[in-house]
C-alpha cells in the first residue's frame, strides 16, 4: 500500500494505480480526454496534468501515466495546472475550433478566445480509436502514420482494410464523434477507414444487422457456443434467448444469465 | 505480386531469422534492394513476421529512412544541419529545387532526380553540403549547383 | 591468431606487437575521417600508392588510414613518420614531394605547413599547430595513430589491457565503484553520473539486462561521436564490454544513425575482430564472462537519441518515448533493466580503469570531471573536433583554439546543446565549460555541439530554425510539443516575415512555459530552450523585427532588398545572367538595376558580383 497526499486529503492506495486512479477513489475528479479505463494509459492529450510535489522538487506531469508514489504530494487544480490545462486546451482548441466537445472542455478550462490561427480539424490524435481496435477488440485493422504534425490515424496505405471487422468500438470511445459509423441497407460503410462491409442477414426477420465480418470475428475467437444467437439480429436474439431462459445454462464471452 | 520484389523480400526475412525486433532493419535492407518499400514487400512482412500491418506500415511511415514511392535515379541530399544553415545552406536547397523544378521529398517527372534534405551529415566543416549519390560536394553556394546537376541529367 | 585467453597472453601479445614494429619505418597516415574523405582523397590515396609503387618503395614505407585527426577545416591531413611532420590541405599533386623530400630526405615541405594567420608562425608537428595546443586529447588522441580497421593497432596502443585487468582482477563491484569515484557524467546530454547508472542498473531485478550504446547523435552540427566510432571504434567497446560486466549484462547493442554509413561499416568490422580475438563472446580471457554486441541502424529520426525512444526501435517499433517514471535501468528494452551510455561515455571508461579513478577526477571542474570532445562549426576559422578539460572557458576554445571568426567579423553568439540548448552571447564568453554552468545561462552541454555565430546571423532565424528542425522530428504523441512547437514556430515565421505583433514576445514566453513543462519527453521539454535563450540575449533583435519590421543581421527575406550601387557596377552584366527571375535589367558597361517586384532575394547576385556592387540593406 501507499499513501500520498491529493489535493490536501490523505490517500492510501495499492501500488501499481496512477495517480489519475488514486485521485478518482476519493472522489476527485481529473479531466481526461484520452484517458479509457479498459485501455492501458496513453498520456497523449496532457489534459489531465497535476502538480506532484516532492521534498526536492514539484513538477507537472499526467496523472494518468504517473505510478502513485509514496509521499508525494499531488495538487489536482493548483493555479499553476489551471494554466497548463488552459493553455492545453486553448492549442486543441485551435487545431479543432468546430468540434464541439472540445469546445465545452475549453470553455470549462477558462479558454475565452483563441490566440492561435484557426483550423477545423476533426481528430485530436487521443488514440482511443487504435488503442480500442487493437488492446480490447485485437483487430488491428488501424494505426498511427507518420509523425509531428502528420500524424494521423488511418487504415494501411489509407484504403480499405482486409483486418476490420465493422464492430464500431472506435467509434464509441471517440471523444469528438469524427468516427462516423453508416448502415444504409445491407453495407455498413466507415468512411474515415476507407472501408465498407457487408452486413449479416437476420436468419428469423431478415433484416440486415451487424457486419458479416464481426459475426465472423467473433466465432474465430471462440463464441462457437452462441454460434447460433449470433446470426439472430438483436431483436430475435431476444426472443430467443427468453425461450431458452427456462432451459438453459450459458456460459461464454458474451452472455452470461443464470 | 511481383514475384521478384518477394523473392528479395524474402532474402532479407530470412537472413534477419524472422526477428521482429530487427523490423527496421529489415526494412532498410529491403529499401537498398529495391530503390524504396514496395506495398507487397510491407503485406509479406505482415505474413512472416506476424506482425499487424498498421504496425508495419507506421514503422514504414515514421522513419525518413524509407520511401513508399519509388526514387529518381539519382539521390541529392543538401544538408540542413545547424552548421550548414549558418553558412547558407537555404539558399542551396532553393537553388536546388528550382533547377529541377521540384520541392524537397520529392522526384522529378523523368524520374531522374530525387531531392531530400537531411538534418546534419556530420561533415561540418564542409557546409554547406550538398550529396548526390552518396558523393559529398562541400562549400557549396548556389553558383555551383548547376555545374554540379549538369553531370548528372539525363543526356 | 586465435583467440586470446588470459590477460598474460593480451599482454605478451601487445608486446610481440610492440617489437615488431619499428617506430622508425618510414611511414604516411592520411586522416580517413568522414571530413577528410571529402576532399578529393580516394585520388589522394591511389597517388601515394602509385607513387611509392613506382619509386619501388613498397617494402620500406607503409601506407596507414587513420581515424579523424580532429582538424576538419584543413583537411586532407597527413602525418609523416618518423618525423611526425603535420601537412594539411594535401592534394594528389604533393604526393611526389612528400615522399622524396619529407620520407627520404627528411626535409619539410613549407607550402604545405599549418601557418598561424595570427603570428604567421610555421607548425611542423602536429603539438605545434593552434589547434591542438590547448587540447587535452585523452580520449581522441589516439584516432591519428591507428588503423581503426585493425584491431593489432589498437592493441598495440594497450588496447584491451583496461578489459584485462577488469576481468582477471576487480569485481563487478569494484568496477562500478571506480567509475562512481572517477565523476563521470554522461556525455549524451543529460550528464548523469554514469557509475551511479551502472550500479542501479546492476541493482534492478532480473537475470536478464542489456548495455547499449547511443551513437543516434542527433544533434545537427556535431559529429564527435561520428568520429569516434569511425576512428577508433574498439575504444567504445573496451568500454562496453567492461560496462557490461559491472552490471552483468550479457547482450549489447550499438544503435546508430542511419546516416552514417563508415561509422557502421567500421564497427561491424571493429566487432568481427573482436570476437576473432576473444574480447567478445563466451568467457572472455577466460574469465567465465561472456558478452556479445550486435549493431542496430536509426530510420532518420532524431527522437531516437532518448533513450525509450530508442528502446522502442530497438524493438521493431516507431520511436515514441515514454514518461520515464519507471527508469530505463529498471525496465527499458523488453521491460528488462537496461543501461544506456553514450559513444563517448563507453570511450572514457577504459581511461578510467587504466589510469585511476583519482587520476582522472583531478582533470576538470569540481562537478564536471574529465575531458568533453566538442564539434566546432559554424562561423569559424578552425572548424573541427576539439577535446579540452572541463572547466576551459568558451574564449579559449573559440579563439585560441577555434583561431576566432573568419572575414574579420564579430563574434554574436554560440550555441552549445543542439536543438536543446541555447545561445550564449559574447558577455559570456568567460564561462568555464562545465554542465552546471553552462546550464546556468539557459543552455546546457548536450552532445558537444558548437556552433558559433557573426554578426550576419539572425538570432530570431536561427530560433525559427531550431523548432522547424523540432517540428520536423517531433513524433507527434502529445498535445504540448506537437501543437506547441508548431504555434512557436509560427509566430516565429511571421516575426521574421516582419509581421510580428505587439504581444508576440510574451505569447512565445507564455507557450515556451507550458510546452516545457508539460510534454511527455525530452525533446518537447527542451524545445523551448533556443527561443528563450534567443529572447534573454538578443531581445532587442527581436523588437526590431516585430516594431522596426527590420532584421538587422540582414538575413529574413521579407524584411531586405538588394540594390545595385550605381558607382561601384561596372556593367558586366554577370548577375543579369545569374539572376534566376531575370529580375535584373541593365546594358553591357551601363550601371544595372534589380527590379524589387521580381526580386526573390535568392543572393545569387550578391555572390557574383566581383566589383561589390550588390547591397543589402
Amino acid at each position: 500500500m501507499v499513501k500520498l497526499v491529493i489535493d490536501g486529503q490523505q490517500v492510501e492506495v495499492e501500488e501499481g494505480l496512477s495517480v489519475l486512479e488514486a485521485a478518482k477513489k476519493i472522489g476527485i475528479e481529473i479531466p481526461t480526454l484520452c484517458y479509457h479505463k479498459a485501455l492501458t494509459p496513453y498520456g497523449a492529450c496532457r489534459v489531465c496534468t497535476v502538480e506532484i510535489i516532492r521534498k526536492e522538487w514539484s513538477r507537472l506531469s499526467a496523472a494518468c501515466t504517473y505510478p502513485v508514489q509514496q509521499g508525494i504530494e499531488v495538487k489536482t487544480n493548483s493555479e499553476k495546472v489551471r494554466k497548463a490545462r488552459k493553455l492545453i486546451l486553448e492549442l486543441l482548441l485551435a487545431r479543432c475550433s468546430t468540434v464541439k466537445p472540445i469546445q465545452d472542455l475549453a470553455k470549462k478550462m477558462g479558454v475565452e478566445k483563441i490566440r492561435f490561427p484557426q483550423e477545423d480539424k476533426k481528430c485530436i490524435l487521443c488514440g482511443l480509436c487504435v488503442r480500442v481496435c487493437a488492446e480490447v477488440i485485437g483487430a488491428d485493422a488501424i494505426g498511427f502514420v507518420n509523425r509531428g504534425i502528420e500524424r494521423k490515424p488511418t487504415t494501411p496505405f489509407e484504403i480499405k482494410s482486409d483486418a476490420c471487422i465493422g464492430c464500431g468500438a472506435c467509434a464509441m470511445v471517440c471523444p469528438t464523434g469524427v468516427i462516423k459509423i453508416e448502415d444504409i441497407e445491407d453495407k455498413r460503410k466507415i468512411d474515415r477507414w476507407h472501408t465498407e462491409l457487408e452486413r449479416a442477414k437476420c436468419k428469423m426477420c431478415g433484416r440486415y444487422f451487424f457486419p458479416q465480418a464481426t459475426i465472423d470475428y467473433l466465432k474465430k475467437k471462440g463464441a462457437e457456443k452462441v454460434k447460433n444467437l449470433l446470426e439472430l439480429c438483436p431483436d430475435c436474439r431476444r426472443d430467443a434467448l427468453i425461450d431458452k431462459l427456462n432451459q438453459v445454462k450459458y456460459e461464454s464471452n458474451l452472455v452470461t444469465t443464470t | 505480386m511481383n514475384p521478384r520484389v518477394l523473392e528479395k523480400v524474402d532474402r532479407v526475412i530470412d537472413k534477419y531469422n524472422k526477428d521482429r525486433g530487427m523490423l527496421i532493419g529489415i526494412l532498410q535492407d529491403i529499401q537498398q534492394e529495391c530503390q524504396y518499400l514496395p506495398k507487397e514487400a510491407l503485406l509479406r512482412l505482415e505474413d512472416r513476421l506476424r506482425v499487424p500491418l498498421p504496425r508495419i506500415y507506421a514503422v514504414a511511415t515514421f522513419y525518413k529512412a524509407f520511401s513508399l514511392r519509388p526514387r529518381g535515379k539519382h539521390l541529392i541530399q543538401v544538408c540542413l544541419g545547424t552548421a550548414c544553415h549558418v553558412r547558407g545552406a537555404p539558399r542551396i536547397l532553393e537553388e536546388v529545387g528550382r533547377k529541377l523544378s521540384i520541392k524537397a521529398g520529392e522526384t522529378t517527372e523523368d524520374f531522374n532526380f530525387t531531392l531530400e534534405t537531411v538534418n546534419c551529415l556530420g561533415a561540418c566543416a564542409l557546409g554547406p553540403l550538398m550529396v548526390v549519390d552518396g558523393k559529398y560536394f562541400g562549400k557549396m553556394t548556389p553558383g555551383k549547383v548547376e555545374k554540379i546537376l549538369k553531370g548528372y541529367r539525363n543526356e | 591468431m586465435g583467440k586470446i585467453k588470459t590477460l598474460k597472453q593480451l599482454e605478451d601479445f601487445q608486446d610481440s606487437l610492440v617489437k615488431k614494429r619499428d617506430p622508425n619505418k618510414l611511414c604516411i597516415t592520411v586522416c580517413g575521417g568522414t571530413g577528410c574523405r571529402a576532399y578529393a582523397w580516394e585520388e589522394l590515396i591511389r597517388a601515394f600508392e602509385a607513387e611509392i609503387e613506382k619509386q619501388g618503395l613498397k617494402e620500406k614505407i607503409d601506407i596507414r588510414i587513420t581515424g579523424c585527426h580532429g582538424f576538419c577545416e584543413r583537411g586532407p591531413l597527413v602525418v609523416t613518420h618518423p618525423q611526425r611532420i603535420f601537412y594539411q590541405q594535401v592534394r594528389a599533386s604533393d604526393v611526389a614531394e612528400i615522399i622524396s623530400e619529407t620520407l627520404l630526405n627528411n626535409k619539410v615541405v613549407e607550402r604545405l605547413l599549418y601557418i598561424d594567420p595570427v603570428k604567421n608562425e610555421k607548425a611542423i608537428h602536429e603539438d605545434e599547430v593552434n589547434f591542438y595546443k590547448k587540447q587535452q586529447r585523452l580520449i581522441f588522441g589516439n584516432n591519428g595513430k591507428i588503423d581503426p580497421t585493425d584491431i593489432t593497432d589498437y592493441i598495440a596502443l594497450g588496447g584491451y589491457t583496461s578489459l584485462g585487468k577488469v576481468l582477471s582482477s576487480m569485481s563487478p563491484e569494484q568496477v562500478t565503484e571506480e567509475i562512481i569515484k572517477s565523476g563521470l557524467r554522461g556525455r549524451g546530454g543529460g550528464g548523469f553520473p554514469t557509475g551511479r547508472k551502472w550500479l542501479y542498473c546492476r541493482q534492478a531485478k532480473g537475470d536478464i539486462k542489456y548495455v547499449i550504446c547511443n551513437a543516434d547523435e542527433g544533434d545537427p552540427g556535431a559529429y564527435m561521436d561520428r568520429s569516434l566510432l569511425e576512428g577508433n571504434p574498439h575504444s567504445v567497446l573496451d568500454g562496453m564490454i567492461i560496462g557490461a560486466y559491472a552490471i552483468g549484462a550479457k547482450e549489447g547493442y550499438v544503435y546508430v544513425r542511419n546516416e552514417y554509413p563508415l561509422a557502421v561499416k567500421h564497427i561491424k568490422i571493429a566487432i568481427e575482430q573482436a570476437e576473432e580475438y576473444g574480447f567478445l563472446g563466451e568467457d572472455i580471457l577466460g574469465s567465465g564472462f561472456s558478452f556479445s554486441v550486435k549493431i542496430n541502424r536509426g530510420g532518420g529520426a532524431f527522437v531516437c537519441g532518448e533513450s525509450t525512444a530508442l528502446m522502442a526501435s530497438l524493438e521493431g517499433r516507431v520511436g515514441e518515448p515514454r514518461a520515464k517514471h519507471i527508469h530505463t535501468v529498471e525496465s527499458g528494452l523488453w521491460e528488462r533493466p537496461t543501461n544506456l551510455n553514450n559513444v563517448e561515455t563507453w570511450a572514457n571508461v577504459p581511461l578510467i580503469i587504466a589510469k585511476g579513478a583519482e587520476w582522472y577526477s583531478k582533470i576538470g571542474t569540481k562537478e564536471s570531471k574529465g575531458t568533453k570532445i566538442f564539434s566546432l562549426v559554424g562561423k569559424i576559422n578552425n572548424t573541427g573536433l576539439v577535446e579540452v578539460p572541463m572547466g576551459i572557458t568558451l574564449r579559449e576554445i573559440i579563439y585560441d583554439i577555434g583561431g576566432g571568426i573568419p572575414g574579420g567579423k564579430k563574434f554574436k553568439a554560440v550555441q552549445t546543446g543542439g536543438p536543446s540548448g541555447g545561445c550564449i552571447p559574447e558577455s559570456m564568453l568567460d564561462l568555464p565549460v562545465d554542465f552546471e554552468e553552462l546550464t546556468k545561462v539557459g543552455s546546457m552541454m548536450g552532445s558537444g555541439g558548437m556552433i558559433v555565430m557573426d554578426e550576419d546571423t539572425c538570432m530570431v532565424d536561427v530560433a525559427k530554425y531550431f523548432l522547424s528542425f523540432l517540428q520536423d522530428e517531433s513524433c507527434g504523441k502529445c498535445t504540448s510539443c506537437r501543437e506547441g512547437i508548431k504555434q512557436m514556430l509560427q509566430i516565429l515565421t511571421r516575426i521574421t516575415q516582419g509581421k510580428g505583433k505587439e504581444g508576440d514576445i510574451e505569447l512565445l514566453e507564455e507557450l515556451s512555459e507550458v510546452v516545457k513543462e508539460t510534454s511527455l519527453c525530452a525533446l518537447g521539454q527542451t524545445a523551448p530552450n533556443p527561443v528563450l535563450t534567443s529572447i534573454r540575449y538578443f531581445r532587442d533583435e527581436y523588437e526590431a523585427h516585430i516594431r522596426d519590421k527590420k532584421c538587422p543581421a540582414k538575413v529574413c527575406r521579407d524584411l531586405i532588398t538588394y540594390t545595385i550601387d550605381e558607382e561601384k557596377c561596372t556593367g558586366c552584366m554577370r548577375c543579369l545572367k545569374e539572376c534566376p527571375q531575370q529580375a535584373i535589367v541593365g546594358e553591357r558597361k551601363k550601371p544595372h538595376r534589380i527590379l524589387q517586384e521580381k526580386c526573390i532575394k535568392c543572393g545569387i547576385c550578391y555572390e557574383s558580383c566581383r566589383f561589390d556592387a550588390v547591397k543589402v540593406e
